[in-house]
C-alpha cells in the first residue's frame, strides 16, 4: 500500500539544492509516514549520500541525465515512484519541478497541484493551498487519486535543520526514449547578490520611464547591499534583463525589505513579492495598489525622493 | 505542416485588484459587470508563435482550437484574424468546471481527431488558474515530447527547435514531431489584426464538437484534483505614509523609520 512522502532532491553543480531542506521540512511536517528522497542526474551518487533528514534516498545516475530533459527526468522519477510507492510526492516549484511535475502526474495516473504555498493533511489526505488568478485568490485542492503530487513554492517552508542522511538505493532506468535534445544552454551571469537570496531587493516599474533611469535603483540597491528587480512590463520592454523580473512569471522573492519604486502593484507583481517581510512603496499615485501591502510608503516622484534617500540611508548606516 | 494552437477564454485579468471578486459558495470568480472575457494572454502569444512559423514560409496550416462556452468562439476568431486558417470550438456542458487532466483529455482527443497534427502550441499557463500543466498533459496524451517556456519556435526537417527562457538561463532545445510547445511572454506581443483580416476571419470555418462527437463520456472527466475552497486572501498590512515638507525631508524620515524598525 502506498505510504510515506517522496521528495525530489535536485542537484545543482554537484550539490543538493538549498530548497531540498525546505521540502524535507514540508514532508516531515505532514506526519504522513516516512520521508524518502530521489536524486536524478549524472555523477550524482555522491550528492545522493548527502540528502539530510530522510530515511532513504533513491538515486538514478545515468550519463543520459547529464542535462535536464523532461523525458529523461520524468522517466527516472516515474521509475523511482513505482519502486517507493509513496502516498505523496513533493517537488520544488523550480525549473525542473514545474516542468516534469505534470508529466509525472500523468504517468502515475494521478494529479498535481502546482506552486503550492500550504500543505495540510485532512482525514489522512493531502490538501494544498495555492495562489491563483494572478495571485488575486487562493485555491484549496484535494485529490481523488494517489499519489498526491504537489510542487512547493521556494521559501514557503523554513528549511529542515540537518538530520542524518538515509541509505542510498540505486535505481536503474531505461532512458533510451528521450525525444528532446538540449543544443545549448546559457546561464545568465549573475552580478552581485542573487535576487532570490538577497535581504534587500529594490525593484523598478514602468513608472521609471526608461532604462536610463534605473541608475538610482542600482545605487539604492548598492547602498543596501541588495539586488535589483523589476516588473514584468519593464522586462517585456527590454529595459532590464528577464532574470531580474519579479512576479508570477518571473522570480518569487521574499527578502526582509522589498522596495517597490514606481510599481503600481498589479496582482501579477505581488505574486512575486508578497512574501517579503517588509514592503516599502514609493509611488506618485497615492491610490496605487502597492500601498495596500506596504509597511512604509512615500507618495512622491522617485526622481526627487531616491537621490536623497540613498544619501540618508548611507548616513543612517554609517551612524551604526 | 499542421499546427494547432490551443487557446482559452478567461475572465479579463487586467482589472484592478479591488474589483476582483469571488463567490466562495460557488467557488467561482465573479467578473465585474460589463467586463467581457478575453483570450488568455499567453495563448494569444502562442498564436503569434504559430503565425511566425507560417510567415517563415512552407505549406503551413494553423488551426485555432478552444474548449469553452459558446462565447469562446470570439477567442477563436481572434486567432483566425491573426492568420489562423480554421477553428475548432469544443463546447459541452459536460466540460464545465472539469480539472486540468480532463481538460487536456478533451483537447488531446480533439487533436487526435484532426489526425494530421505536427505541432501543438499553447500558452505557458492560463491566466485564470495559473497551473501551467495542460500543455504537458496534452503532450503525454498524444504521445509526443513537450518543451515548455518558449521565447522562439522554429520548425525544420521534421523537428522543432525551441529557445526556452528560464529564470537564470536560456536553453536551445530540439524535439521530434509531433510535439507540444508552451509559449512564454518573452516571445513578443501578439500581432494586431487589421480590419480586413477581422472581416475575413468571420468567413473562416469554425467546427463545433461536443463530448459525443469526441466519444468522451462523463466518467472520463471525473476530477483527480478537486477544488475544495476558493477565496480572496486578506491583506492586513497598514501602511505608514512618510510625510515631509520636501522630498529630502521625506527621504530622511523614511531612512530614520527604517533604522528605528531595525530594517537597516
Amino acid at each position: 500500500m502506498a505510504n510515506g512522502v517522496l521528495i525530489l532532491a535536485e542537484v545543482v553543480d554537484g550539490a543538493v539544492s538549498p530548497v531540498t531542506a525546505e521540502l524535507v521540512a514540508a514532508a516531515t511536517g505532514l506526519g504522513a509516514g516516512p520521508v524518502s528522497a530521489m536524486v536524478i542526474g549524472s555523477g550524482v551518487e555522491g550528492a545522493a549520500a548527502n540528502v539530510a533528514g530522510v530515511e532513504k534516498t533513491y538515486v538514478v545516475d545515468d550519463a543520459a541525465l547529464a542535462q535536464y530533459t523532461t523525458d529523461g527526468y520524468t522517466t527516472a522519477a516515474q521509475a523511482v515512484a513505482a519502486k517507493a510507492d509513496p502516498a505523496i510526492i513533493l517537488l520544488a516549484q523550480s525549473d525542473a519541478g514545474r516542468d516534469l511535475g505534470p508529466a509525472l502526474a500523468y504517468r502515475l495516473n494521478t494529479a498535481i497541484a502546482m506552486d503550492t504555498i500550504g500543505l495540510e493533511m485532512k482525514d489522512g489526505k493531502l490538501h494544498t493551498t495555492r495562489p491563483t488568478y494572478g495571485g488575486n485568490a487562493r485555491a484549496v485542492n484535494g485529490f481523488t487519486s494517489e499519489p498526491a503530487i504537489a510542487t512547493v513554492r521556494p521559501k514557503t517552508f523554513e528549511p529542515a535543520a540537518g538530520g542524518s542522511a538515509g541509505a542510498v538505493e540505486k535505481v536503474d532506468v531505461d532512458l533510451s526514449g528521450i525525444r528532446t535534445k538540449v543544443l545549448s544552454r546559457d546561464v545568465a551571469a549573475a552580478e552581485g547578490v542573487r535576487l532570490e537570496d538577497a535581504n534587500f531587493v529594490v525593484s523598478g516599474g514602468r513608472g521609471m520611464g526608461g532604462p536610463e533611469n534605473f541608475d538610482v535603483i542600482e545605487q539604492l540597491a548598492g547602498a543596501l547591499g541588495g539586488a535589483v528587480g523589476c516588473s514584468r512590463a519593464v522586462a517585456d520592454l527590454g529595459w532590464r534583463p528577464v532574470a531580474e523580473q519579479v512576479g508570477l512569471t518571473g522570480k518569487v522573492v521574499s527578502p526582509n525589505v522589498y522596495i517597490a519604486v514606481a510599481i503600481s502593484g498589479a496582482s501579477q507583481h505581488m505574486a512575486g513579492c508578497s512574501g517579503s517581510k517588509n514592503i516599502i512603496a514609493i509611488n506618485k499615485d497615492a491610490d496605487a495598489n502597492i500601498f495596500k501591502s506596504a509597511r512604509f510608503g512615500i507618495v512622491g516622484d522617485y526622481k526627487t525622493i531616491l537621490p536623497p534617500l540613498i544619501e540618508a540611508i548611507k548616513k543612517e548606516k554609517a551612524a551604526g | 505542416m499542421h499546427i494547432v494552437v490551443c487557446v482559452k477564454q478567461v475572465p479579463d485579468w487586467d482589472i484592478p485588484p479591488s474589483s476582483f471578486k469571488v463567490d466562495e459558495g460557488a467557488k467561482k470568480v465573479v467578473p465585474p459587470p460589463g467586463v467581457a472575457p478575453v483570450t488568455s494572454q499567453f495563448d494569444a502569444i502562442a498564436a503569434e508563435a504559430a503565425m511566425k512559423i507560417k510567415d517563415a514560409g512552407g505549406d503551413t496550416k494553423v488551426t485555432i482550437m478552444s474548449m469553452g462556452p459558446a462565447t469562446a468562439r470570439e477567442t477563436i476568431k481572434q486567432g483566425l484574424a491573426m492568420g489562423g486558417d480554421e477553428g475548432v470550438l469544443i463546447s459541452d456542458d459536460a466540460f464545465n468546471d472539469i480539472d486540468s487532466t480532463a481538460a487536456a483529455l478533451v483537447l488531446a482527443t480533439a487533436i487526435k481527431k484532426l489526425g494530421d497534427v505536427d505541432l501543438v502550441l499553447t500558452g505557458r499557463q492560463a491566466v485564470d488558474w495559473d497551473t501551467g500543466v495542460t500543455g504537458t498533459l496534452i503532450a503525454e496524451m498524444i504521445g509526443g515530447p513537450v518543451v515548455t517556456f518558449a521565447k522562439a519556435v522554429s520548425v525544420a526537417d521534421g523537428k522543432v527547435t525551441v529557445e526556452r527562457v528560464l529564470p537564470d538561463a536560456t536553453e536551445k532545445v530540439e524535439a521530434t514531431l509531433p510535439a507540444v510547445v508552451t509559449v512564454s511572454n518573452e516571445l513578443g506581443e501578439p500581432r494586431y489584426p487589421k480590419l480586413p483580416q477581422i472581416m475575413a476571419a468571420g468567413k473562416k470555418q469554425v467546427t463545433t464538437w461536443t463530448a459525443a462527437d469526441l466519444g468522451i463520456d462523463a466518467a472520463a472527466l471525473a476530477p483527480k484534483l478537486t477544488l475544495e475552497q476558493l477565496f480572496v486572501p486578506v491583506v492586513d498590512t497598514k501602511v505608514e505614509i512618510i510625510e515631509g515638507e520636501t522630498p529630502e525631508e521625506q527621504a530622511a524620515n523614511l531612512a530614520k523609520r527604517m533604522k528605528e524598525a531595525k530594517l537597516i
